[in-house]
This record gives structure tokens, sequence and C-alpha cells, in this order.
């Protein structure tokens, strides 16, 4: 689409072109037509999405660490292979996103800085801890799950950036659900203790994960908004019965239960019915008193501190080097190629 | 070790002693890059050290199924048993010992697999595609070399100690393999050429110290191995090994 820049903004009247601009981007959402970052936003459009893009970013970073806690012990060298390759795309998800967000003017420092001072948050699911191998599986099954089912509709999200990075970060969710999906099949049809582990896990990543789809319609601030604008398509009441239709029935196949004496197929509804939601179990854990909100947001920050003088560094080279090398970026633009050529290999084999 | 024969209706191949020596290499450095996940300075150094330990972990995993099953022989083994040379199983340390280490190992694995690639043992297929791997391993460590060597007066402090206290364990990589036929000496001549060149580039003092420490020339390679190695399996083996016969 192609509405006013901040320079059309700069030399007309401020009230008569600030309404004209709304308009044409109100017709463009309408039109589902997808907001490109020159393109004029209300200012409040382009908070909320700096603010959930950021949120998304943060998570991707900090739900690394409760995984790559089973890296070093993964149980196969095959399973160690997958779980690397997949901390390694929640890294680069985390690259898309800071780049998504950095198209509206943010920089990935400022929102670094912001989740380290904790002005901003990451998903709650991640201040809970793997506690075993299975902790693993069922953060895939689950959680990636929970996750895909909230992202599949952000690939049609109004601001094109960010629906396009979706694109990308769902196609590589599904692969992980499905590794995850995968892994606790084995534990499931296993020896009586891993069947065990296995159950032990859902139990406790089971209710963690429905509350991952924010509070119910009634109580969720920025979602009426959030919709007009088609950041977000569906509630997250829908959201969170849909993924437990999807859920119940692999649960059977995997020979596992759900923690859930209430859940039932309704008929009538066409739909699962589900127990209530402990929400005084998700409003505190979001301020700060889950089992690992301290760790999680303390290893975050040594691994930055401990990394400035690595930055600085970089910084530095670059500074004197500037237009000799003309390859300072190299890292960034080198990590990112070589990553997608990793995925297609250690994803083929993985499907294997 | 003896070389292990594998019969196929193609007839027998013979996969030389040192495959079980390479494979250890790669397995247990692709390990300690595995204990970074999470914790790297910069969100683009997490994607490329795990890239890293991928390569090498593949690289593990078809060397060690040409000597047995792979699991049992990176689970199983007790630490004596490893033949890993003592660089990659070195503790991380600050990210320059993680930089030194790679820079070492991947210019010595590079020369390896190259003159590998060339030849026609049974591991000339495997090498063909792992050098091209290792060349960028190689690249990522010397940009961060000279990054590293030529940045800040910390950095370059750093740097420097790094190298020094890795030199000790890179006199071992140049010993004899074992069923291969490798110009070892030529091989630790174009190390030193390479390796002093990037140290040069980075404003970095080549270490003056000795390349083996008092009793490790290849000691790695006959399983002998560095205090920290032994709670590194710990931790890597302790799950596979408390559910005997379990699969994964």
């Amino acid at each position: 689409m192609t509405t006013g820049t901040a320079e059309t903004t700069a030399t007309e009247g401020m009230t008569a072109s600030q309404a004209a601009l709304e308009a044409v981007f109100d017709a463009a959402v309408a039109a589902d037509e997808r907001i490109e970052p020159r393109d004029w936003m209300p200012d409040a459009y382009r908070a909320g999405l700096v603010r959930q893009i950021a949120q998304h970013a943060h998570s991707e970073i900090i739900g690394m660490q409760p995984e790559a806690n089973w890296i070093t012990r993964a149980p196969s060298l095959r399973r160690k292979a997958i779980l690397m390759a997949k901390v390694q795309d929640e890294a680069g998800h985390g690259l898309y996103l800071y780049s998504a967000a950095e198209t509206l003017g943010t920089s990935r420092d400022e929102l670094l800085d912001k989740l380290h001072s904790g002005r901003q948050k990451y998903s709650s699911i991640f201040n809970y801890p793997t506690l075993t191998w299975a902790d693993v599986g069922a953060i895939g099954w689950l959680v990636d799950g929970a996750a895909i089912t909230n992202q599949v509709p952000l690939c049609r999200c109004s601001y094109g950036p960010y629906a396009r990075a979706m694109v990308r970060v769902c196609k590589e969710e599904s692969f992980h659900q499905r590794q995850g999906y995968e892994a606790l099949l084995a534990l499931s049809r296993g020896t009586e203790a891993q069947h065990a582990m296995a159950q032990d896990a859902v139990d406790r990543w089971w209710w963690p994960s429905l509350m991952m789809f924010g509070p119910p319609d009634d109580e969720s601030t920025h979602s009426a908004q959030a919709m007009a604008w088609k950041i977000k398509r569906h509630s997250n009441d829908e959201l969170r019965q849909r993924f437990v239709d999807i859920a119940a029935p692999q649960a059977e196949s995997l020979g596992l239960t759900l923690p859930d004496p209430d859940l039932k197929w309704n008929e009538e509804r066409g739909h699962y019915d589900f127990g209530p939601i402990d929400w005084d179990e998700f409003w505190n854990v979001l301020k700060g008193n889950g089992p690992c909100n301290e760790q999680r947001l303390s290893k975050r920050r040594k691994a930055h501190e401990d990394g400035a003088w690595v930055r600085e560094a970089a910084a530095a080279y670059a500074g004197k080097h500037d237009g000799r090398h003309g390859n300072d970026n190299h890292g960034r633009d080198d990590a990112h190629g070589r990553h997608d050529e990793q995925h297609t290999h250690t994803h083929g084999e993985a499907g294997a | 070790m003896t070389a292990r024969t594998t019969t196929g209706d193609a007839g027998a191949t013979t996969v030389p002693a040192a495959t079980l020596a390479l494979g250890d290499d790669a397995l247990v450095l692709a390990q300690r890059l595995g204990e970074w996940a999470g914790g790297a300075p910069v969100l683009e150094e997490e994607v490329a050290l795990a890239n890293i330990a991928l390569d090498l972990l593949g690289q593990a995993r078809v060397l060690l199924s040409l000597v047995g099953d792979e699991d049992e022989l990176a689970y199983l083994r007790e630490e004596r048993a490893f033949r890993n040379c003592q660089l990659v199983e070195q503790p991380n340390g600050d990210f320059a010992h993680t930089i030194a280490r790679q820079l070492y190992f991947s210019t010595y694995q590079h020369l390896l697999y190259r003159r590998l690639a060339a030849g026609d043992s049974p591991l000339a297929g495997l090498a063909a595609k792992a050098v091209k791997e290792v060349a960028y391993h190689q690249d990522h460590a010397e940009h961060w070399t000279l990054r590293l060597g030529d940045g800040t007066e910390e950095s370059h402090r750093r740097m420097q100690a790094a190298c020094d206290a890795l030199w000790r364990y890179t006199g071992e990589l140049f010993q004899p393999l074992d069923g291969l036929d490798l110009d070892t000496e030529a091989m630790e001549r174009a190390w030193l050429d390479s390796v002093t060149a990037v140290l040069g580039r980075a404003t970095l003092t080549v270490p003056p110290g000795p390349r083996t420490g008092a009793w490790s020339a290849g000691a790695g390679r006959q399983g002998l191995h560095t205090e920290s190695f032994g709670r590194m399996l710990a931790e890597m083996q302790h799950l596979h090994r408390s559910h005997p016969g379990a699969s994964w």
C-alpha cells in the first residue's frame, strides 16, 4: 500500500492531514492490505506493535533457556542434534523479530534494555522449570503447539514485516511441535520409567500451556484495539478452545492423559469442554512469583553483561577498520545464511 | 585401537583406527559448544556457535557410526576410552577462550580434512563434505580473533591470555593418526604458518611457551585426559546411563 510518509505529515496542516492519513490507513486495514514501515500509522498502532513484537522476541530468547538446560544431557546424539537445532531456531526467531521491531524505529538494544530492566515481559510459560528430559518433549508438543495456534493468524497480521517474519517462524515452529510429539511418543511407548516421565511432564505443562493464550476475553486489556487493527484476528478464548480441540485427541494417540477431569467432547458445541483455569497462578507468575522468573532474567542479564566486552571489541574493531575490510557485519550475515543451510539439513534428518 | 571391519555385500571395508579419535574430537567439541546455548555475547553468536556445534555433531555421528553404534560409543565409554585430543575438551572459559580453541582446532581440522578429502581412505567422502563446514568454522574463528585481538584493550588482553593458555594443547594435534597416511610434519608447518599469520594480523603475539605440556604429547589420543573432561562426560552420559537399554 502507499500512504503518506513522515515527510508529508510534516509539510501539511496537522489536523486535516492527520484525518486524511488516518482515513487512508483505516481503509488499507479494512481492505486487508499490508501496512509497511514507511507508511503512515497511528502512534498507538506503532506502540502496540512494538510492545507485542518485543514481547514475542523476548520470549524467543528467554525460551532458549529451559530447553538449552537439556542440550548437554540429551539422551541420544540424534536427540541432541534435534534439540540444538531447535534452540538455534529460537535464536533465529529472536533475530527476525527484533529486526521487525527495528522497522518500527525501535532498536534491539533498546528492547533488550527494557527486557533486562523488567519493563517489558516475555511469555510466562518460560518461568516454569524443565525438570526432566520429557519436559523437552512436552514443551515441543504443548508449548510450541499453543504458540503455533497463536501465531498462525499473525501471518495475516496487518503489519507487513511482522506478518512475513511470522510465516517463517510458523514453518519452523510446526517442525518443533512435531519433534516434541515424536519425542513424547518414544517415551510413552518406552520403558515404564520413560512413560511415567512423559506423563509427569504433560501433567505439569498442560495448564500453563492453556494460560499462554492470555486472560479470558473479558479481562484482556489489549485485545479489542488489536483486533480492530487486524494485528490480532481471534480472541484469546477462541484460540484456547482451538488448541484444546487439537491437543485432546493427540494426547490419546500419545497414550497419555491430560490432567483435567472435566475434559470431554461436547457433541452439541462441537468442541471439547475443559475445566476452570487457575488464573491466580497465572497472575502470580506474571507478577514475578513463578518458579524461574528470577533465574531466567538473571541468566539473560548475566549473558548480556558478560558479553559486553565482546560487543565493545567488535564495535572498536569495526571503527578502526571501517572501509578497509568492508566485512564487519560478517558474523551476522554469515550466521544467518548458514543458519538456513543448516536448517534444511537438520530438519531433513530429524524428519526421517 | 584396532580397526573395525564391516562386511557388506560389496565386500569388506576397513575403517582406519583413527576414525574413533576424529569422531571423538568432533563430539567433544560439539558438547562444549552446546554449553554456550542461551549464554552467548550476542544473538548472532547464539546462531553461529550452535551452527558450528551442529556441524561437528553431524561429523561425529558419521564417524562414530563407521566404528560402531554411535550412542553406545558416546554414552557408554569411560573417560579413558575416549581418544579425542585434549584441546577440544578444554572448558569454554570466556568467549576469547572459546574462540582461541576454535581457531586452533578448526585450522587443524581444515588441513586434515582437506588432505583426507584428496586421498582414498574410507573417510574421503565424509571429509569432502566436512571440509566446507570446517572452512566456515575457521573463517568464523579468524574473524573473531581479529576483532578481539585488535578490538579494545580488554579484548586484546583476554584474547592473548586465551591463546597463551591453550597453546600447550596444540602440539598433540600433529601426532601421527593410526591408519591414516598423513604428512603430519607438513600439516604442522602449515598450521603454524596459518595461525601465526592470523595472530599477527590480530596484533597478538605468538605464545612463547612450548606446544606440549610435560606429559601431554599425544596423551588424549591414548586416553589420558584433563580433569574437567570427566565432569563433562558425567553430565553428557548420566541420563542415557540411568535407563539401560531404553530407546529415545
